[in-house]
């Protein structure tokens, strides 16, 4: 790799800073009284430590997936803290919010004051194990919109989480989706009544501060018939020599003729040049289509984390319902990705459609894995799925390991994939005809990710094109 | 034409280059004014196209020696964008695919770019889409190539086209071709010739790396050089390209070594 394409993919990480602000948190370890005080400590009732100590106990008689094509050393899970929450405890109005936690995310240009920048666009904002604050809370309110923070829907709106919680995301459902039901502390709640199109964009912004902790976050979206909601998250973190493990679960139900949109710009911290450090991020995200007509569609921009192992889903259940998936991601360094999707039809004349763009540059590896399903009542299903890489240099690696599994024989199903590969010609070719390296890579990136950026809301793709650019300044040649 | 009191453009002096540790260019000499054609022949391996590349400034080719001036300008020290936009322009042997990148795009970014590196004003997509569909029509290409990703799933002929539409967007001073009748039919390349002819103007110059006489017959050198070894040893009119058709280069190479025989013996013998 020359030394231009380097320095390109190599731009230092730019939320990397740490907030010094006093928190209250759990002693390291995990056991059954690290649930009941996480339990205490935000008040839950007694059917929701239940949930808890039920998959915690299942946990333990599961093993961590060897499958996926990553390699790190065996995570030690009493070494990490469980609960950390920024002190005083969490206020009532924005007025209250600490002002030190404001200056935060008002460094990394998370609106969280309503008549900021990004107006138009509801924030939760997430910091380590708590939400510190929601916008738009009152207006969304009126149209019947409930948007908070999944421990604030457990005090106000307990049938709604009770009836939903675990209902697509079984607490048994995998090895990190059981330690987080048993571990969560807090996340995003979303319901969207019946008939009601959501005005605006409604987001969530994670961010780990503290060294050690993990963030074990619980969002819930819930789009009754014919509601229509998009939804946004971010996520970053500061710069630390150790891993930190993201182990969250996202859920998504939407009934008949529900439309819901989920986009995620994922950029926790990836490690440095040489593999240390990072967050990983082992994230169980899916959504079911259980109403007629449905439609659920994830698209992902995942750029950070040292290891990303994430497969968000769909459950085509209701008739003629829609499942998509758009992905990019990108590593760099020693980055590790092993991401995809699965779709699976259970209903008839459901359609699903995948594209996924992995780009690999440095040394690093990007799997895609994909499973497209079939069941034997869903006919007439249709799957289209393209997979393409790039590999950036001559170091990285890239792969695909698409499963299809048909029982219907009225279903189509088509899988297109494609390999290709910038190095020092390519640049070389745009330079001769006078365009800069970085223009180059950008222009090469964008038109690559082209079809995945279109479905991104229109502030976040842009977003998504710059931090691309500043992740793969240095990298080709 | 000959130029002999016409501006010098390129200036190259004893120009030396290495690839992957081996020494390809061993000391080239060459100068071109404004309004000249020059030929660059020579048999496989002689260096051509890594002349070609070095004066472009492709990053793989290490330069050891010499000296390369450009319109006055040390072109050695100047990144190979800057070369661009300071009008030098390299039709490519190979051009690269790149996927994702529409042509369209990929040309008016090329154009922009040069445009303000002139001073001049950019074009938004749809003037550029009017200018280019222009050029297109003089070089009989078909404007389904401009939805396409550059160079991708291109023919031979059409790579070598596109190389040819990239010229005339860009309108450089010194425009170097490397092999770019290799792959082409004779359509094809009567469409190369006549458009390389009616871009030529007093102000421009154009270096033809060729292994064949064919193109010769179609675009007329005003210098031909016979390139052997990492060095020009010939220079000749176009005459030269019918009499290298006709007896091959050896008869050329046999006449350098005896021509530095006799310099090394004189030289033994004044010492």
């Amino acid at each position: 790799m020359s030394s231009v394409l380097e320095q390109l993919v190599n731009k230092p990480y730019e939320h990397g800073f740490r907030t010094d602000i006093e928190t209250e948190s759990a002693p390291k370890g995990l056991s059954e009284d690290t649930l009941r005080l996480i339990s205490a400590k935000k008040n839950e009732p007694e059917w929701l430590l239940e949930f808890r100590l039920k998959a915690y106990r299942h946990w333990l008689t599961m093993e961590e997936p060897h499958w996926p094509n990553v390699k790190y050393p065996k995570i030690d899970f009493q070494d990490i803290i469980y609960y950390s929450a920024p002190k005083p405890k969490k206020k009532k109005s924005m007025d209250e919010v600490d002002p030190e936690l404001l200056r935060t995310f008002e460094k990394l240009g998370v609106p969280m004051n309503e008549r900021a920048a990004l107006a138009g666009v509801a924030v939760d904002v997430i910091f380590d194990s708590v939400s510190v604050a929601t916008t738009y809370k009152e207006k969304l309110a009126k149209v019947g919109i409930i948007f908070c923070s999944i421990s604030e829907a457990v005090r106000d709106h307990a049938e709604l989480v009770r009836k939903y919680l675990g209902s697509v995301v079984p607490p048994g459902d995998n090895y990190y989706a059981a330690l987080n039901s048993a571990v969560f502390t807090d996340g995003s709640f979303v319901f969207i009544p019946r008939g009601v199109k959501c005005p605006m964009e409604l987001s969530t912004y994670f961010r780990i501060n503290t060294e050690s902790s993990g963030q074990f976050e619980r969002t819930l979206i819930i789009a009754e018939d014919d509601a229509t909601v998009s939804y946004l998250e971010g996520c970053t973190a500061p710069k630390f020599d150790t891993n930190q493990l993201h182990a969250a679960v996202v859920e998504l139900v939407a009934l008949d003729r529900a439309d819901i949109k989920y986009s995620t710009v994922q950029n926790w911290y990836a490690g440095d040049e040489n593999g240390v450090g990072g967050i990983y991020n082992f994230v169980t995200k899916r959504g079911l289509c259980r109403g007629v007509s449905s439609k659920i569609s994830w698209t992902q921009v995942e750029t950070g984390s040292a290891i990303t192992w994430k497969y968000p889903s769909c459950v085509l259940l209701g008739d003629n319902s829609i499942g998509e998936f758009y992905s990019v991601a990108l590593t760099n360094h020693h980055q590790q990705a092993d991401t995809g999707t699965k779709m699976v039809h259970l209903g008839k004349n459901t359609r699903s459609t995948i594209i996924s763009k992995g780009i690999s540059a440095g040394q690093s590896n990007n799997s895609y894995r994909g499973l497209v399903k079939i069941g034997a009542k869903a006919a007439g299903a249709r799957n289209y799925s393209q997979c393409d890489s790039m590999l950036i240099g001559s170091r990285s690696g890239a792969n695909t390991f698409p499963y299809i599994q048909v029982n219907n024989p009225t279903a189509t199903v088509e899988h297109e994939a494609t390999t290709s590969k910038i190095g020092e010609d390519q640049l070389f070719y745009f330079r001769q005809r006078g365009i800069a390296t970085e223009e180059a890579v950008s222009m090469i990136i964008n038109g690559f990710c082209k079809q995945v950026f279109q479905q991104l809301p229109m502030e976040f793709a842009v977003e998504a094109t710059k931090l691309l650019g500043l992740k793969l300044e240095g990298s080709v040649g | 034409m000959r130029n002999e009191n016409g501006t010098e453009l390129l200036d190259v002096r004893g120009l030396t280059a290495n690839v992957s540790g081996v020494t390809i260019l061993k000391g080239i000499d060459l100068g071109v004014r404004a309004g000249e054609i020059h030929a660059i022949m020579g048999p496989n391996g002689s260096g051509k196209s890594t002349f070609a590349k070095v004066l472009a400034g492709h990053p793989a080719y290490e330069v050891t020696g010499g000296t390369v001036r450009f319109r006055s300008n040390d072109l050695l020290t100047m990144e190979p964008e800057a070369r661009a936009r300071a009008g030098i322009f390299l039709g490519f042997q190979y051009p690269v695919e790149i996927p994702g990148v529409t042509n369209s795009a990929f040309l008016r970014l090329a154009y922009n770019t040069i445009q303000v590196a002139r001073g001049k004003d950019e074009l938004d997509p749809l003037e550029f889409d009017d200018f280019i569909r222009e050029k297109m029509k003089l070089l009989d290409m078909d404007p389904a190539f401009l939805d396409r990703s550059v160079n991708e799933g291109f023919s031979g002929g059409e790579k070598k086209r596109n190389e040819i539409l990239q010229l005339a967007v860009l309108e450089p001073t010194l425009a170097i071709l490397d092999e770019t009748d290799s792959g082409l039919d004779i359509d094809a390349l009567r469409v190369v010739a006549s458009g390389v002819n009616s871009m030529l103007k007093p102000e421009n110059a154009f270096v033809l790396v060729t292994h064949y006489q064919r193109l010769l017959n179609h675009i007329v050198p005003d210098y031909v050089h016979v390139m052997a070894a990492g060095r020009i040893i010939k220079t000749g009119g176009k005459e030269l390209a019918l009499e290298l058709e006709n007896r091959g280069y050896d008869w050329v190479v046999d006449e350098y070594r005896a021509g530095e025989r006799d310099k090394a013996t004189s030289a033994t013998a004044a010492a």
